[in-house]
């Protein structure tokens, strides 16, 4: 106390109490909260405007056609296309994922979390798995190209759906990979060691505990995934997906898939003297196929949120 | 329930022995050889990716060398001798493409980073834990948009409806409309990618910034900010690579001509390395040989290539931001 001289604490006091009451506005802090929530809202706007102008147009397909356009085959006259054919194809491709993608990637996640050590083998394939979820989808087109199409001909038959699918599932197994190891490496420690302690071998800790622990994780990852795949097109111009017509849908030949018949409509020309433009039904098999997409996110933002809830007990 | 019976009979098993030897504690031999397949079923599933990876960069090597006998890497450069992108008339030059790629990725990247980068800020220092349980499954519906829905909104509302009364350009296909469609596609990525490294900071420096009296606006643009810059700097190179290898917006919005060489005006059709590719596969109805076909595996290891490089560059900096905290 005796160090401070009376007037210059009196000072000091004033000027903290000038401090802490004067009223400035603070215009950087303002400027800077409005650009972010300026971000915010024109992020939202644009997100707004893509739904809009896809569903406007496409009210009058859904209007006019109703189930006939689910149905129909795809070809050159607007007023009567259908998105059967990509239907078709899409739900093979998914099937083709549930059926290879998501064992093998969720194996592969197995290896990496339980049984892999700290090798510079094991280490190289962790590197490798995430550089191969960076991989642009149109290179997984030229692969599947070249080995699904070319290679694999005699189990393929070429430019086919079962061409797609394995193309789309090695597309999305480093991404099945990924989430289902960070699903398993959230189940706690604590798990294994018990199921160790009761003299449990690796496998039965894994299938027994560690799995079921981890499977919404892994389920979430995987439906996310298979959305993905569903709306990925760019591999399946490279693999020879049919953008014109195609009389019939069979596994042995030609092929097509939703997002394909997106693509080839977007860019069609209107036909003279029909009622609905190609624009019409290209928006169309866009609002079916997000449907199908968002249908798939809800589901996994669900899972994720329920067990979520679970597991903290609220 | 399973596992709970499994637990039982584990214990009277071991109950019912007398005195234990090593081959009790081993289990039987049927136990023991289950674990070693599925051991091994489950690393020849992780090795699965390597032969993938071995797979691509064996296809696009062996098809890019094939290429590369057929049209010399000089002709490839050498804009006087053929000028433009004409795969047919067997014109390969490599910068048309490339600067196609460039300015479709630096205007996507234009759209990105403002409103990517101001959302990751708003959700992580700004918005009420109730506005970011709303904000951020949007975000996710925005990132899981298929990128053909994107091609027809760029061709259909942006070229015509946003381009076109702005900046009247010759044609409704242009890259200026391709690159906003593509960079509102990488607005998700951008905005995760930062959002993980704004959160990764520790409050304990935001606590320590309001003691000494700062604004919240100078905490986060002096503190924060600066804290997560290099998981800034590793979401604005992961959303560079998407750009460039995004690939359906490039091809519906872009125009996909190759003859404007080496253009440089964004207004002007163009042709990025990935609609090339596209159309190399779609414009060979039946052809799989020849220049006009191998080129696809040409541009396909320069596209790994290119993106591979800035993965690993932006891997590197989200690791840095792992380490630091």
């Amino acid at each position: 106390m005796a160090l401070v001289s009376p007037s210059v604490r009196s000072t000091t006091q004033e000027r903290v109490r000038e401090g802490l009451t004067r009223r400035d506005r603070n215009v950087a802090g303002l400027v800077l909260q409005v650009l972010l929530l300026l971000a915010v809202l024109i992020t939202l706007l644009i997100l707004f405007t893509l739904i809009v102008r896809i569903l406007v147009p496409a009210v009058p397909v859904f209007r006019d056609r109703g189930f006939g356009f689910l149905t129909g085959t795809i070809g050159s006259d607007p007023d009567k296309v259908g998105i059967w054919p990509g239907l078709y194809g899409s739900f093979f491709i998914a099937l083709g994922i549930i059926v290879i993608a998501i064992p093998l990637g969720v194996a592969a996640a197995i290896y990496l979390e339980e049984y892999a050590t700290d090798t510079r083998v094991n280490r190289f394939v962790v590197v490798n798995i995430r550089n191969l979820a960076g991989v642009p989808a149109v290179i997984y087109g030229v692969l599947g190209l070249t080995i699904f199409v070319g290679w694999l001909d005699p189990i393929t038959q070429g430019k086919t759906v079962i061409a797609a699918a394995l193309t789309l599932a090695v597309l999305v197994l480093p991404i099945i990979i990924i989430t289902s190891s960070e699903a398993i490496r959230a189940v706690p420690q604590g798990l294994r060691d018990a199921g160790y302690g009761v003299g449990a071998s690796r496998w039965e800790v894994t299938r027994d505990h560690v799995l079921p622990y981890a499977a919404p994780g892994i389920l979430t990852g995987t439906v996310l995934s298979l959305a993905r795949a569903l709306g990925e097109a760019a591999p399946l111009i490279l693999i020879g997906a049919i953008t014109g017509l195609l009389p019939s849908t069979s596994l042995d030949g030609s092929f097509t898939a939703l997002p394909m018949t997106i693509y080839s409509w977007s860019s069609k020309a209107d036909v003279p003297g029909s009622v609905l433009g190609f624009e019409n039904v290209a928006a169309a098999a866009g609002v079916v196929l997000l449907v199908l997409v968002l249908f798939f996110n809800v589901i996994a933002v669900t899972l994720r949120t329920k067990y979520e809830r679970q597991r903290t007990g609220t | 329930m399973s596992w709970a019976d499994r637990t039982v009979r584990g214990k009277e098993h071991v109950s019912a022995v007398p005195s234990l030897t090593i081959a009790d504690l081993q289990g039987d031999r049927k136990r023991r050889n289950r674990e070693t397949q599925m051991r091994r079923v489950f690393r020849l599933a992780s090795l699965m990716s390597v032969v993938i990876s071995a797979l691509i960069v064996f296809t696009l090597v062996r098809g890019a060398i094939d290429f590369l006998r057929l049209v010399p890497i000089s002709d490839l450069i050498d804009g006087s001798k053929v000028p433009g992108w004409f795969p047919r008339r067997e014109r390969f030059d490599l910068p048309t493409v490339l600067f196609g790629s460039i300015i479709m990725g630096s205007i996507a990247m234009l759209v990105a980073v403002p409103f990517g980068l101001g959302t990751a800020i708003f959700l992580s220092e700004y918005a009420s834990p109730r506005v970011r349980r709303v904000l951020k499954p949007v975000i996710e519906v925005l990132a899981g948009m298929p990128s053909v829905v994107v091609g027809y909104f760029a061709l259909k509302f942006i070229a015509p409806d946003i381009v076109q009364p702005l900046f009247a350009p010759d044609k409704v296909q242009n890259m200026l409309a391709a690159g906003m469609g593509i960079g509102i596609l990488i607005i998700p990525i951008m905005a995760s990618v930062s959002e993980d490294a704004l959160s990764a900071v520790p409050s304990s420096l935001r606590e320590a910034s309001y003691g000494v009296g700062a604004r919240k606006s100078s905490t986060v643009a002096k503190i924060v900010i600066p804290a997560a810059v290099s998981g800034i700097v590793a979401a604005f190179i992961i959303a560079i690579s998407r750009a460039i290898g995004e690939t359906l917006v490039a091809t519906m919005a872009g125009g996909l001509d190759g003859s404007g060489a080496r253009a440089t005006s964004p207004l002007d059709p163009g042709l990025s390395i990935t609609a090339a590719l596209t159309n190399a596969a779609g414009g060979t109805d039946g052809v799989n040989s020849g220049a006009p076909y191998q080129v696809l595996f040409f541009l396909g290891l320069f596209l790994f290539a290119l993106t591979m490089i800035l993965n690993l560059v932006g891997a590197r900096f989200v690791r840095r931001v792992r380490q630091k905290y």
